[in-house]
């Protein structure tokens, strides 16, 4: 049963990830292109975890923590471009 | 086998929303609204599938994992400034000869 759960939620992410792909193609303004870019940070980290589970494995937490921390720092610093200009003032 | 269905059911729950989360971020008309779908919906998703991986390695290793909560605390605490700064810099791109609130 917990294999039939994983793969069923390794298909939701992976048509999420298409989904926020679509949106960072077609997004009509900049700021909908980081907000697709965030999304995709996000279900990366999900994917992760969930390749974790699959093969037992601790190691992916790290990686899923790094992902998330960078995936913040992108999105505040192509913010603040967007708002200033520049990004270390 | 309890624990199995937990962890299935958390499974589930988490990748639903996740789904449903991006399902708006793709279909919802503006940015303002299209900003819901992923601060909520897909944080909670995550949510989900990273309290199922800390029933499973519990369950393991026989003794609380915890390692998971680190992501599920900086996620929710990173969600909300994002949300905050992506609507910011959508109001300044749009100036101030925008489109007026009706209210």
């Amino acid at each position: 049963m917990l294999t039939t759960a994983i793969t069923v939620a390794f298909f939701c992410i992976a048509a999420a990830l298409t989904l926020n792909f679509w949106r960072l193609f077609a997004g009509p303004t900049l700021p909908d292109r980081i907000l697709a870019l965030d999304t995709m940070a996000i279900n990366t980290i999900a994917l992760l975890i969930l390749l974790g589970i699959h093969q037992n494995l601790t190691e992916y937490f790290e990686a899923a923590l790094l992902i998330a921390m960078m995936g913040f720092i992108g999105t505040v610093a192509l913010c603040k471009y967007l708002l200033r200009g520049d990004i270390i003032e | 086998m309890l624990s199995e269905t937990l962890i299935s059911l958390f499974l589930l729950i988490g990748g639903a929303f996740a789904l449903i989360g991006s399902i708006g971020l793709a279909r919802l008309p503006d940015l303002f609204t299209r900003l819901h779908g992923p601060t909520k919906a897909t944080t909670l998703g995550v949510g989900g599938i990273l309290i199922a991986s800390v029933l499973h390695f519990s369950g393991q290793e026989h003794a609380l994992s915890l390692h998971e909560l680190l992501i599920t605390l900086f996620l929710f605490a990173t969600a909300p400034v994002s949300a905050y700064l992506i609507a910011r810099s959508a109001l300044h791109l749009r100036g101030p000869d925008g489109p007026k609130d009706e209210s």
